[in-house]
């Protein structure tokens, strides 16, 4: 990737310099592009749901514990 | 143990964010899953310990990132990632995470210091406040801040994004972007 691929419209190329490294700040199109991926990727693993593994697991403890509530009863 | 059905439902209601969280720490779904079971055994026997009223996620959350820091610390090396093997562990799984157009991200996400690593999951993408993460992290809120911070500055160097427009699923889409031009 070149810079010869961008536009060369007078003051864009001032603008892309200065937002390039602005002195530790991000602009703000970098940080929501980086949120927004960073989104992408969480919300793909949460919208896998609840496995069975783990609701199967909370069911077993309450079978567990009513079963010991029955034999100490 | 003692645990009322609303408890239960705010527990399992946790689930499909801590497993997020878990493997965005860890880099690999199995320990992922297991760091989850663990968290949700101990909150179970903690229980009593939990104030009702307040967040039942972010009280998961501390469990789990308590959890994955005393493993971490047993396995340091094992759980660095500077070689990549975090991002190559995901693509093992092809029934998720291995989304193409996760994985640049998911290997520059391994780079960063786990200090950053876990403040911008935490803010930038389950959603937690500044103050919220602090409590989770156990720091001050402005440490959290800067580590946020940092985290983005490193991420964007890594993935030289330079601006909207050089921000693609991947880089062959980029490179195929380029040069193609744009309209």
């Amino acid at each position: 990737m070149t810079d010869d691929d961008k536009p060369n419209r007078p003051g864009q190329m001032q603008t892309e310099l200065t937002q390039r490294k602005p002195r530790g700040r991000l602009g703000r199109d970098v940080q929501s592009k980086i949120g927004q991926q960073l989104r992408a990727m969480y919300d793909d693993v949460v919208n896998a749901g609840v496995p069975d593994r783990f609701s199967e697991l909370l069911r077993q403890l309450d079978e567990q514990k009513a079963k010991d509530k029955g034999s100490n009863a | 143990m003692t645990l009322n059905p609303s408890l239960r439902e705010a527990m399992l209601a946790a689930v499909p964010s801590l497993r997020a969280f878990a493997i965005s720490l860890s880099g690999n779904i199995d320990r992922a899953d297991d760091l989850v079971q663990e968290t949700l055994l101990r909150a179970i026997a903690n229980i009593d310990s939990f104030q009702p009223g307040t967040n039942m996620s972010a009280w998961m959350f501390t469990i789990l990132r308590n959890l994955f820091r005393s493993e971490y610390r047993k396995r340091r090396r094992e759980v660095e990632d500077t070689d990549g093997s975090y991002a190559e562990s995901l693509k093992t799984h092809p029934e998720q995470n291995s989304r193409l157009e996760f994985q640049e991200f998911r290997a520059a996400l391994a780079k960063l210091p786990p200090d950053q690593r876990e403040a911008l999951i935490l803010v930038g993408a389950s959603g937690f406040s500044y103050e919220e993460a602090a409590a989770i992290c156990e720091c001050a809120v402005g440490t959290i801040k800067s580590r946020v911070n940092r985290a983005r500055t490193r991420l964007a160097d890594l993935l030289a994004i330079e601006g909207a427009e050089d921000f693609g699923p991947d880089q062959s889409t980029r490179a195929i972007m380029a040069a193609g031009g744009r309209g």
